[in-house]
């Protein structure tokens, strides 16, 4: 797997859109932070880029990769290595590279700026954590849905439906059902719609971080109120890490069966 | 060496595959003829393991291939359409591959065989139909395995690399390996195999030498025994 996966590594870091989402970061991360002038807020406006961003370039780049690498895996499946190992590799390759990007991009301005001299130390690195976790599930996420899919073009167009409907039309359907059902006690409801949804279970973990949970939104508060800050940091974090296992384990399931 | 018993496939509504048995011994060149669709690829690449068979099981040398992948060590497999990832460079392709699979005997004397030093620094990408026919072959001649699985060999390539190719898959036999070989071309299937494997609707319609071939279809030559036995079955 670890061969596979330096090959991708290098492969995707020689490619030209590694270094434009690299400049990217690193070009919002500067203006963020002359325009702020102030690290924690510029955390929070990052915060909202981050939640909305990484998940679409996680599920572009992972959908384009597979596509992309057809030739390259069938070339690999002759060869006498596991399933799972050649898409796992391939899979963590683009993962990582991503993440990189993310890392590299947003740190060096930040760091610059005095991060390590500041307190927005641990709100920047939770950001990160995130934006790292969100990397890895929508990029298995997007393997599945390539695997899954022959066409090219239907694999691009539900990848962006389902990044379409985390990011933004499931918060919509949230919040009308809330409305909708307002008589009701939602509590529970409101905590496990959130928890179903890795993108708002991401903003929640940020938010109960920056303590600003009450300004923001109906998903931190409840969640605020039934875990407290540091129970509901150990909940997210977990509840992230199975929305990154299950589709890891889908792609390992799928990879086994599929014909080439 | 290779033993395939009742093996069914499917593709969606399409069977490929109803129950085929085959039995390859060891040593020797084996063409595997068939008409288009006939399932002649799906065979290879259920051997290869990249086809996951419905039904059926497949043994090397005694040992089922089912969830393993250490067998396709003894394979050296060269796909139909050479394509391979367009930014990496041959030598680079090449060192990879040697990577992953250990390391190869003959890389240098293949890449002056098939005059490939010119195009060793070159991306992939850049190379022509026939070029990257011969950095295939190279690819696969330049391990060292008991089994060489060969599909279309000779698409693109031109009459010098073609009579090379033939010397080389005759060498490989010579060494005791076991090829098998699909092909369109009768003249080129005529001049280097020993026994024919003949695929018609997801069975084995015909195993045997080529003069018991034409024998049973009582033609002069190969391609006209060919053309009988299809013109006979209608297809």
């Amino acid at each position: 797997m670890f061969k596979i996966l330096k090959y991708s590594f290098f492969d995707l870091m020689r490619s030209r859109w590694s270094y434009v989402y690299f400049a990217f970061y690193l070009l919002l991360g500067i203006v963020l932070l002359f325009l702020n002038n102030d690290l924690s807020k510029a955390v929070i406006t990052l915060m909202n880029v981050i939640i909305i961003l990484v998940p679409l370039i996680g599920t572009i780049f992972g959908v384009m990769y597979y596509y992309n690498s057809k030739e390259f895996t069938e070339l690999l499946l002759a060869q006498p290595l596991k399933r799972s190992s050649i898409f796992l590799g391939q899979y963590l390759g683009v993962a990582i590279s991503l993440s990189m990007s993310l890392i590299l991009g947003l740190g060096i301005p930040f760091v610059f700026y005095g991060l390590f001299m500041s307190n927005a130390i641990w709100d920047f690195s939770l950001l990160l954590i995130t934006g790292v976790f969100l990397t890895l599930i929508f990029t298995a996420l997007a393997f599945n849905i390539a695997l899954s899919n022959e066409n090219k073009i239907k694999g691009f167009g539900y990848a962006i439906l389902l990044w379409l409907f985390l990011a933004v039309i499931y918060d919509g359907l949230f919040l009308m059902s809330l409305l909708f059902f307002e008589d009701y006690p939602l509590d529970k409801l409101s905590l496990i719609g959130t928890v179903l949804n890795p993108v708002d279970l991401s903003r929640t973990l940020i938010l109960l971080k920056l303590d600003i949970s009450a300004l923001l939104g109906y998903t931190g508060a409840i969640f605020k109120q039934f875990f407290g800050t540091n129970f509901g940091l150990i909940v997210s974090i977990s509840m992230l890490s199975v929305w990154v296992v299950m589709p890891v384990l889908r792609i390992i399931f799928k990879s086994k069966k599929k014909d080439f | 060496m290779v033993s395939v018993e009742n093996l069914h496939k499917k593709f969606g509504k399409n069977e490929v595959l109803t129950g085929l048995d085959l039995e390859i011994s060891e040593g020797g060149i084996f063409a595997v003829l068939g008409p288009n669709g006939s399932g002649k690829t799906t065979l290879i690449k259920s051997i290869l393991g990249m086809v996951i068979p419905d039904k059926g099981t497949i043994s090397i040398h005694g040992k089922s291939i089912k969830k393993d992948s250490n067998y396709r060590k003894q394979i050296d497999y060269l796909p139909q359409i050479a394509n391979f990832p367009s930014n990496l460079k041959v030598k680079e392709l090449i060192k990879m591959i040697k990577d992953l699979r250990g390391n190869s005997t003959n890389e240098a004397e293949l890449i002056e065989m098939f005059k490939l030093e010119p195009f060793i620094d070159k991306k992939l990408g850049q190379l022509s139909g026939g070029t990257k026919q011969k950095v295939n072959i190279l690819l696969t001649f330049m391990f060292d395995s008991p089994l060489v699985i060969l599909d279309e060999p000779t698409t693109g390539l031109d009459p010098i690399a073609l009579i090379r190719l033939k010397n080389l898959i005759k060498a490989e036999k010579a060494k005791g390996k076991t090829l098998l070989i699909t092909s369109h071309i009768m003249s080129f299937v005529e001049e280097i195999s020993d026994e024919i494997v003949f695929l018609l609707e997801g069975k084995i319609y015909f195993k045997g030498t080529i003069p018991a071939l034409k024998a049973q279809t009582s033609q002069p030559d190969l391609e006209h025994a060919i053309a009988n036995i299809l013109t006979e079955n209608h297809v």
